[in-house]
């Protein structure tokens, strides 16, 4: 690793202030950007943690909308998520226990990876995004692979999910990561359904638009049953083509649509 | 360098630390506590495992500066106060649950968060839970096993290669 400053705030203010000299970056859960610190991909000269900020953690649920604070962890979603529990169920199978005790929801959505689970989430529920500037919608949030509509210095303080009828995630596992080689996000709203598929495109995260309308029309999972999609710009790489992606995203959507509760 | 004061094992500790000093270098190069390995350097295999105000984390994908004021747990706080081998360490050794011994730090620190969340685990569970922690040796049978019997439970089911 390549030597940095660490500081430690205890208020987003102070988070937003620090952030501001050159080269800052935030560092949350660490559990992506310790890695990349690691390999040299990185150079900040000042880590700004997040972890000691207690006014970015939990979560809580008012008016069929669950709020989630940009620093609490998988393990705290996966157990006290459960108004939600699509969502608590994807923070539980994050991963693994260690993973999920310092990973966290903003940290995994700033992010962006092309095969992480929250974004599937955010989309696929059609969340708010809260930063310490603004509210951006997930639709407008997640630009593809590892870009976000995040400006510099700009902090996640909160996700807000709004709690579907029914939704479920399910996520083929690359098995020596444990990421998803494929994950589909499906959830049921009164006013229609959304699916988000993540781990599948070159483009990330992305919505699949003919699912979410045979589904709105049917919620069953004969619904999506002649529907392909294209193999196109899928990612290929030796853990599964192209077509086997395409094939794995109308799996994973049925099994979703199954699945939920 | 920072100040870092954090309690290890039940003794305070204070540190001057780099902003990258890792848990697992202030740990086994500050401390000298050396039962925390590094296997992978890359959080893919938990022989880093310890415990930060109670939660199993990867020492080694954690900044020590980030432990200020924590209640820190490694292997070398697991033993009985007299010295002897707690119930999961002694079931490990009882039901040869490991050989050449490098994984076991990890594996008892992430045996001991299970059994504190969940006293009697199904096997299913334990694999689960077990799945940040690589073993090159045993097969994970016998691990398996040494945790059914930590807790208590009837060992003769899991199959025994
Ligand atoms: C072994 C292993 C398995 C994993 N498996 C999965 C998996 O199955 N699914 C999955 O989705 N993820 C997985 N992850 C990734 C994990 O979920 C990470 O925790 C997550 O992607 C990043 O969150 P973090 O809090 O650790 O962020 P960090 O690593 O601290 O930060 C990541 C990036 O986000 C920025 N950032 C952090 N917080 C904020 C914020 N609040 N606002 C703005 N920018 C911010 C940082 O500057 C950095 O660029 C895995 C990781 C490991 C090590
Ligand atoms: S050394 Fe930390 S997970 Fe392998
Ligand atoms: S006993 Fe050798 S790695 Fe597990």
């Amino acid at each position: 690793m390549y030597s940095f400053d660490m500081v430690r705030p205890t208020s987003v203010a102070d988070a937003v202030a620090a952030l501001g000299q050159e080269d800052a970056q935030a560092l949350s859960g660490g559990q992506t950007l310790i890695p990349t610190l690691k390999q040299r991909l990185a150079m900040p000269s000042v880590l700004v943690s997040l972890s000691g900020i207690d006014e970015l953690k939990g979560l809580s649920v008012s008016d069929g909308v669950m709020e989630i604070k940009g620093a609490t962890t998988h393990a705290t979603v996966a157990r006290e998520g459960g108004d939600y529990p699509g969502l608590a169920a994807l923070a539980a199978n994050i991963g693994d226990p260690a993973v999920r005790n310092r990973g966290t929801i903003g940290g995994s959505i700033a992010n962006n990876d092309p095969s992480a689970c929250y974004p599937a989430a955010a989309l696929g529920s059609g969340a708010t995004i809260v930063t310490n500037t603004r509210e951006i919608a997930a639709d407008e949030f997640f630009q593809g692979m590892f870009t976000t509509a995040l400006e510099e210095g700009e902090i996640v303080t909160a996700v807000r999910f709004p709690i579907p009828e029914k939704a479920a995630y399910m996520k083929f596992e690359q098995p020596a990561s444990r990421f998803a080689l494929v994950g589909v996000f499906v959830a049921k709203y009164a006013d229609g359904v959304r699916v988000a598929v993540t781990g599948a495109s070159n483009d990330g995260v992305h919505r699949w638009s003919a699912a979410e309308e045979a589904l709105s029309a049917n919620f069953a999972p004969d619904a999506v049953e002649g529907l392909s999609v294209p193999a196109d710009n899928m990612i290929a790489d030796l853990h599964g083509s192209a077509a086997y992606r395409a094939h794995l995203v109308g799996v994973m959507t049925k099994r979703a649509v199954a699945a939920a509760d | 360098m920072t100040d870092v004061t954090m309690t290890v094992n039940g003794k305070p500790v204070t540190r001057s630390v780099r902003g990258n000093t890792l848990m697992t270098e202030f740990l086994r190069e500050e401390l000298r506590l050396t039962g925390t390995h590094v296997g992978c350097d890359t959080s893919q295999c938990g022989a880093c495992v310890i415990h930060v105000n109670g939660a199993d984390v990867k020492a080694c994908t954690m900044f020590a500066a980030e432990a200020e004021g924590a209640e820190v747990t490694t292997i070398e706080g697991m033993a009985n106060a007299d010295g002897s081998l707690n119930v999961i360490q002694q079931a490990f050794q009882d039901h040869h649950g490991l050989q050449c011994g490098f994984c076991t730090p990890g594996m008892v620190m992430t045996a001991a968060a299970l059994l504190r969340d969940n006293p009697r685990p199904t096997e299913h569970e334990i694999r689960d839970y077990l799945e940040g922690n690589i073993c090159r040796c045993t097969g994970y049978h016998n691990i398996v096993k040494a945790i059914m019997a930590a807790s208590g439970q009837d060992v003769s089911a899991i199959a025994a290669e």
